[in-house]
């Protein structure tokens, strides 16, 4: 293959890819779109193995090398539970930093082409960037992962003066880049070109790791971007034009998926990456009581007088969060509502966008469950519907449910948009305990006169409701 | 000790109803009450000694040892003189008062001193008190018990039918005044089929009588009539100008006119004239609710059903006793609300506190001192908060559908485009051309990528995400194109070094190849409608 063919080869790639991203704009286009980006993939790997930078010689090793990779791969596409998506997302991004680093290490040691004056010095900066960039991917989705699937905690750790640590870390970033640039030899380069790595890694993970659970939709999709990047900032290293495109345009897909993510929340990126909820310091909880203690009682609910108020309704909005994934609750919410429907009840989901670990979670959970796509709604589409609802169930949500958002502006959730279940004729929450969400802030949805408790495990309650629906 | 909640047999001529039913004994006896019932108490709503017994209460065969029993006296109607005398000195009654209307009852409960609950002096508007609310409850009763008793009295069917024996015209229905039984009349006369319109002088109840399936007819005249507490004033005399020529308009049309007009403390307004009631077809109905009070039809007998000018003219005063069974779980369920608030401790005791809004409203006499009538609850508080924290939500809300939000303020922009420019001269002054190609293509795939990824639906966005993973596993071409280049130059290269970075590079990168794209079709499967 002459290297304009591959060059073509190239650029049919780089349309299916955006055609790919264009077909996701809607559930119709979307398998279609999943379908060019994987002929788009091929193509790409075709015309690079057949192309005229790769000889013969290396076929072997990709062929192995290939069908390894694609065995795992395609053995964790097939075990992974819909649940699990956000660790395996992770994983993945921690593949292709790891990827970002080997490629940058190995251009690096690779002294067939020399190159000289300012050429040189932007191929190093390319490689230094790059190698930064798939670090901090690598070690950060790796921490990432860990804190998904619950490997490690998901309080954030919030080391004493972290902000100066990380300045120090890129600082010393910066001089060992000047260092690097210097380097007359081999030798002399490796040394801050390893300091850096290692220094990448441990930004990665300490980024991370000061990270709440809740905002773990914007740390996903960040790490996303961040592995778009990296790819770009290889394309760069490499010349290669298919490379830097496709980096471009998953980069900018997760750092829009950051900001949506971000808005959703009312915060501010930087101060989702600097990490913990609330300002600065220790301590977010005491300082959102005083003015507005959420004070009353609870009322509880049986599974039975669920099932009753259920079936009496004419709307019923149903809000699902990370607890349902948590309890695995997604098939019995949607047995519930087909049993519902049938029953001429006007059964449709509300989702948030951060409600659960990564954008559109809850969508991919509900799907799994053959809820149809149409009962399914975005929070802006249905939140003007609660006064007209009967009843609005919440299922293991609640900071995303919380009214302090909109009622006490000194809640460390202020601001932050909110279903409004609270505007139904009555709410349900189930939960497992009085214990507040993420956030650490209590939730006055709970003693609103209109709203019940269900107590327990969501998917054992929802089991209760369902065989008490199922009676008459 | 626990205390005993006694529900004796309702004296007043003509009541069915009962204070507690036998589902409420349990629940009652579940928060640490033991619960007396008087023989016969349930019997007129067919609840029997029996049920009761079963549901743990016990029976007591006359109303003296009751009332001598009982801590707690649960009861419908207000208590008799009799019944005052039965009371328990100290003791605890809760019932319909009405202290406005009854003052002498008031100085005989005091001089026993009683603590009296008027269920009737429910403060409505607290929201929290709804669940106790048992003149709403009751008034939901009677309205739909009115329908019936008309539906009984007109000689058609309510729904429009076309049947082989021949076209049969819908019911039309007027309903005057929209509160509670209003509203309850509406929707049992709609949903009976019948064509359903109705009036009230509070404009606010408009929607309201729409969404249960009435027309809302208005006066021609404008003046509010909403008097506070749900009720509605005394209107002027304009308006009741206009009002007379609107209902004696329906009275010519309508079939069945329902009117549930009171103003509280006053005699029910005269809202039909014997004129309009003799404009009104032969066979029409005339449902007076409010009878007790003198009825808004100038022809009502009270207590009776009479037929003036060929119109039946329905004058009851015991629709919700018509109704028993029901009218009685819905009050003894109001009742449950109630005691649950005074006994917050499950512990068969009861605190009349004083501080708590609602109990503060119901309490009429405490410790033999007159209480009522109790000073306004203190809820104004809440809605002067809520416009200080509207702005926020608007503010917060308007993300989604990026580009298509508000624009940037101009400097914000001017701004951005300095640094820009800026940017691109120093990389313009200072890079070598290979570099710019390269430079160019990735700033204008940025924007593509923005441009198309905005447009994914947010439902997408776990999708989105993997497919993005999948694309980015791109980066094996890199790792590819290391592992064997044809080298033109035979310079020294670390072979194996390159080979396995780049072999690790390659098994990375098609993990996430075939993993992404293959768990991202099997999740895009899953998507149906």
């Amino acid at each position: 293959m002459s290297a304009s063919l591959a060059t073509v080869s190239y650029l049919g790639a780089t349309i299916l890819f955006i055609l790919c991203l264009g077909g996701l704009s809607n559930q119709e286009t979307s398998r279609r779109g999943n379908l060019y980006g994987m002929i788009g993939m091929a193509i790409a790997v075709l015309a690079t193995v057949f192309g005229p930078s790769v000889t013969a010689a290396g076929l072997p090793w990709i062929i192995g090398a290939m069908v390894v990779g694609a065995g795992i791969g395609l053995y964790l596409a097939r075990v992974v539970q819909m649940t699990q998506m956000p660790e395996l997302v992770a994983f993945m991004h921690s593949m292709v930093g790891l990827a970002a680093c080997l490629v940058g290490f190995a251009s690096y040691i690779d002294t067939s082409m020399p190159l000289t004056g300012a050429e040189k010095i932007i191929h190093e900066v390319e490689i230094y960037v790059g190698i930064l960039i798939g670090a901090v991917t690598f070690s950060g989705s790796v921490i990432a992962f860990g804190k998904l699937s619950g490997k490690i905690g998901g309080k954030p750790l919030l080391l004493p003066g972290r902000h100066y640590l990380n300045l120090i870390g890129l600082l010393i970033v910066i001089y060992f880049g000047r260092e690097f640039l210097h380097a007359e030899t081999f030798a002399q380069g490796i040394t801050p070109l390893i300091v850096m790595t290692v220094i990448s890694l441990l930004f990665g993970i300490h980024m991370v790791m000061a990270i709440g659970g809740a905002d773990m939709p914007v740390v996903v999709s960040m790490l996303n971007s961040y592995s778009g990047w990296a790819a770009a900032a290889t394309g760069f290293m490499l010349s290669n034009d298919l490379l830097i495109v496709t980096g471009a345009l998953v980069g900018s897909s997760g750092a829009i998926l950051s900001y949506i993510m971000c808005a959703a929340m009312n915060r501010n990126f930087i101060s989702v990456i600097a990490g913990g909820f609330g300002s600065d310091g220790g301590a977010p909880k005491p300082a959102a009581g005083g003015s507005a203690e959420p004070a009353g009682e609870v009322s509880p609910i049986l599974a039975a007088e669920t099932a009753e108020l259920l079936r009496e309704a004419k709307n019923v909005i149903i809000v699902p969060g990370y607890g349902m994934a948590v309890a695995q609750a997604q098939h019995i919410v949607y047995e519930i509502t087909s049993h519902l429907r049938e029953k001429g009840v006007n059964v449709r989901f509300g989702i948030h966008p951060v409600a659960g670990r990564m954008p559109g979670h809850m969508n991919v959970l509900l799907a799994e469950a053959k809820v149809p796509y149409d009962v399914v709604f975005e929070m802006d589409e249905l939140n003007e519907d609660f006064p007209d609802t009967d009843v609005a169930m919440v299922i293991g949500a609640n900071d995303i449910v919380n009214p302090a958002a909109q009622e006490d502006p000194t809640s460390p959730i202020a601001g932050m948009p909110v279903l409004e279940v609270w505007k139904a004729k009555t709410s349900i929450v189930m939960k497992r305990s009085m214990a507040s969400g993420y956030a650490g802030v209590d939730n006055p949805l709970f003693y609103k006169d209109n709203n019940r408790m269900l107590f327990g495990d969501a998917k054992k309650m929802l089991d209760e409701v369902l065989v008490a629906l199922m009676k008459d | 000790m626990s205390l005993v909640i006694g529900v004796p047999r309702e004296v007043f001529a003509g009541e069915k109803r009962v204070a507690t039913v036998p589902d409420v004994v349990e629940k009652l006896i579940k928060l640490g009450f033991k619960v007396a019932v008087e023989t016969g108490a349930g019997e007129p709503a067919n609840f029997s000694d029996d049920t009761y017994r079963a549901a743990g209460a016990e029976i007591i065969d006359s109303a003296a040892k009751l009332w001598a029993t009982a801590d707690i006296v649960f009861k419908v109607r207000g208590p008799s003189s009799e019944e005052v005398g039965l009371l328990r000195e100290g003791g605890t009654l809760i019932s319909f008062i009405w202290p406005a209307q009854n003052p002498e009852l008031m100085q005989q409960l005091a001089a026993k001193k009683a603590t009296i609950l008027a269920i009737d002096a429910l403060p409505r508007t607290l929201s929290r008190a709804q669940k106790m609310d048992a003149l709403t409850s009751q008034a939901g009763v009677a309205g739909y018990r009115a329908v019936i008793e008309a539906a009984n009295a007109f000689g058609r069917f309510f729904n429009g039918q076309i049947t082989a024996a021949g076209k049969v015209p819908p019911a039309k229905v007027f309903i005057a005044g929209a509160g509670v039984a209003g509203l309850a009349a509406i929707g049992t006369a709609a949903n009976l089929g019948a064509i359903v319109r109705a009036n009230d002088t509070r404009a606010e109840v408009a929607d309201q009588v729409k969404s249960l399936g009435g027309e809302f007819v208005k006066v021609d005249y404008e003046e509010e009539g909403s008097g506070g507490g749900g009720y509605a004033k005394v209107m002027s005399e304009g308006f009741q100008q206009a009002q007379r020529e609107m209902y004696a308009k329906q009275a010519r049309e309508v079939d069945i006119i329902i009117t549930t007009a009171l103003i509280p403390g006053k005699p029910a307004p005269k809202l039909i004239t014997a004129e309009m009631v003799q404009s009104m077809k032969p066979g029409s109905v005339i449902v007076d609710m409010a009878a007790e009070q003198g009825g808004n039809c100038e022809l009502t007998e009270p207590g009776q059903a009479v037929v003036k000018h060929g119109v039946t003219i329905v004058g009851y005063t015991d629709l919700v006793s018509r109704l028993a069974k029901q009218s009685s779980t819905l009050y003894s369920n109001n009742l449950l609300r109630l005691t649950e608030e005074l006994c917050k401790t499950k512990d068969g005791q009861i605190n009349v506190n004083m501080e708590d809004d609602a109990i503060r409203g119901l309490t009429v006499v405490k410790e033999g001192s007159i209480t009522w009538p109790a000073p306004a609850p203190k809820i104004a508080a809440a809605p002067a908060a809520k416009p200080a924290a509207a702005p926020v939500v608007k503010k917060a809300s308007g993300h989604g559908h990026g580009g298509s939000g508000e624009p940037m303020p101009a400097q914000k922009i001017a701004i951005m485009f300095g640094v820009a420019a800026a940017l691109f001269w120093l990389i313009g002054a200072n890079a070598p051309a290979a570099f710019l190609g390269h430079f160019t293509v990735f700033v204008l795939a940025c924007f593509v990528g923005y441009m198309v990824v905005w447009n994914v639906k947010p439902a997408l966005h776990t999708p989105l995400m993997s497919v993005t993973n999948a694309v980015s596993s791109i980066i094996a071409i890199g790792a590819l194109v290391q592992i064997a280049p044809p080298l033109t130059v035979s310079i020294a290269r670390p072979d194996d070094w390159i080979r396995w970075l780049a072999i690790g590079g390659i098994v990375l990168a098609t993990i996430n190849m075939f993993g992404g794209f293959a768990v991202t079709q099997r999740m895009l499967a899953m998507f149906r409608k």
